[in-house]
């Protein structure tokens, strides 16, 4: 069985229903995209199972438990990271502080430790570890961002579009990076706007269109369809 | 001479306007609303240290933290009940509510203790310190004020900056999705806030009975507004900003009252606040809030 099995999920913003019916697996040790253009519901999926959102209808099953209805607050003991879009770093709170809310659930001991993994795969957010973190560049804090995930010690990472705004050669050291969380034995779920990038990191891809799921496969598979090259990757 | 005098009773006045406007802007900082029964917890506080000390003969210690423990409770009571269930509505509902939480709990006491202002004992009962030959006296409850100001200025500060609940809850103040993500409970850390800033109310409002000793449904309400002043003046939801705003407001008023005038001074006060709020927006030590588009 899956680790985590979303079926037939259906999420509404007042009237507008974002998600229709989407349904996606992700197993242990995978890395999963889910692509798509600008509204297509990626976000939406990833703030549901992440329990900001509440789906008017379907299931989400996290290593066989009932993931709806679970607050927010409660998925990180559950083992699920949320790397939200925008970052959404603590702008006033120094980079360590920052470290130290992402092992808000850990004690004090598992923090130490995580930090220094943290800092380890990043040496420049331990150069400006009492820095504000809002004085960081945009990589920086995309760098944070992702090691606030990793402080508790995640089973799946989800990651909502972390190359967005970035510089060309910072998206390819983003994309390592989760390369490397994903050798480190976190399972990651990624949505990006960058499908080509995704796709290349990704073992299995999802491609979603206005609200549904269009399309699944591999994602050298994915990289090879023609109709995903027309739509997303530039022909 | 005088001046000196004036300034520390400056001093002690901004001192409890501090410890008010302190509890103003830790909730506004983390509900980004403004409390305005806040005043009243103050109040809540002067009557149940009054009737312990008074009416129960207990020592004045005792009655601080009776009073310290019975405003935390009202102030989590008061949340829950009134503020929570309107966590998503617009903040003019919310505004409006806690404008009705205050005439609740000033007609709650109009109810229970009546109109009579009641003489309240003051906390500090040992002799004035004198100074320069006696041409310098402090009195025991400026002392006893300052003092205790002192202490919870650098206790909060240490709180914040220092622990991790204190983290948690500027972390909140900032992005609480955000904050929840991070495993925080939000509604937990609100209550947090609402539990310290009454339990710092209660102190201020023994802290006031005891220099201005007249104690009355109504003795909240004035230093619940100037506190408010004091924190927007400071900057409304940083922390330095209202301790600095509350000492500032108190000196200014006990300036205008000793040199200018008794009855302009209130005036003068809120005068100073509008000439700082044209140049700095933002208050004293507030941070200017760009608009995103």
């Amino acid at each position: 069985m899956a680790m985590l099995t979303v079926k037939d999920l259906n999420v509404f913003y007042g009237s507008i229903h974002a998600v229709k019916g989407v349904s996606f697996e992700v197993e242990e040790g995978e890395i999963v995209t889910l692509i798509g253009a600008n509204g297509a519901g990626k976000s939406t999926t990833l703030n549901t199972v992440a329990g900001l959102l509440k789906p008017r209808t379907g299931t989400i099953e996290f290593e066989g438990e009932s993931l709806v209805g679970v607050p927010a607050h409660k998925m990180v003991t559950k083992g699920i990271a949320l790397c939200p879009e925008g970052r959404r770093i603590f702008q006033d709170l120094t980079v360590h502080e920052n470290l130290d809310m992402g092992a808000f659930t850990r004690t004090d001991d598992e923090a130490a430790e995580m930090r220094e993994v943290v800092y380890e795969r990043f040496p420049r957010l331990k150069e400006r570890r009492t820095q504000r973190a809002g004085t960081l560049s945009g990589g920086e804090q995309q760098m944070l961002a992702m090691g606030r995930a990793l402080m508790s010690k995640p089973k799946v990472m989800m990651l909502d579009e972390p190359s967005m705004g970035l510089a060309p050669i910072l998206v390819q050291e983003i994309f390592d990076i989760i390369k490397v969380f994903n050798e480190m034995g976190t399972t990651v779920l990624l949505v990006e706007q960058n499908a080509r990038m995704a796709l290349s990191v990704a073992d299995r891809a999802y491609v979603l269109e206005t609200g549904r799921v269009v399309k699944t496969g591999t994602g050298a598979e994915l990289l090879d369809d023609d109709d995903v090259k027309r739509a997303y990757l530039g022909g | 001479m005088s001046f000196l005098i004036a300034l520390i009773n400056g001093i002690s006045l901004g001192s409890v306007y501090a410890i008010i406007a302190l509890g103003y802007t830790m909730v506004y900082g983390i509900a980004k609303m403004l409390n305005f029964a806040h005043g009243d917890v103050i109040m809540v506080g002067g009557y149940i240290c009054f009737i312990a000390m008074n009416s129960l003969g207990l020592p004045p210690l005792v009655g601080i933290l009776l009073s310290v423990v019975g405003c935390t409770c009202l102030g989590i009571l008061v949340e829950r009940a009134a503020y929570k269930p309107l966590r998503e509505a617009p903040s003019l509902a919310v505004l409006i509510t806690a404008i009705g939480v205050s005439y609740f709990l000033q007609n709650s006491a109009l109810l229970i203790w009546g109109a009579d202002p009641k003489a309240f004992p003051s906390v500090a009962n040992f002799p004035s310190l004198k100074l320069l030959n006696g041409q310098l006296t402090i009195n025991a409850v400026t002392i006893v004020t300052v003092l205790t100001a002192t202490v919870v200025m650098v206790g909060l500060t240490f709180f914040t900056q220092r622990t991790k609940m204190g983290k948690a809850m500027r972390a909140c103040s900032e992005d609480k999705g955000a904050a929840q993500l991070m495993g925080i409970n939000v509604d937990t850390t609100i209550s947090m806030v609402f539990a310290i800033g009454s339990g710092l109310a209660a102190i201020a409002g023994v802290l006031l009975c005891s220099a201005y000793p007249t104690l009355m449904p109504t003795t909240g309400s004035m230093p619940g507004i100037k506190a408010f002043t004091a924190a927007v003046f400071g900057g409304i939801g940083s922390i330095p900003g209202a301790m600095l705003g509350g000492i500032l407001l108190g000196v200014i008023e006990i300036m205008a009252k000793t040199y200018i005038s008794t009855q302009l001074s209130d005036a003068i006060v809120f005068g100073v606040l509008i000439v700082v709020l044209l140049i700095r927006p933002a208050g004293l030590l507030g941070k200017e809030i760009r608009e995103k588009v």
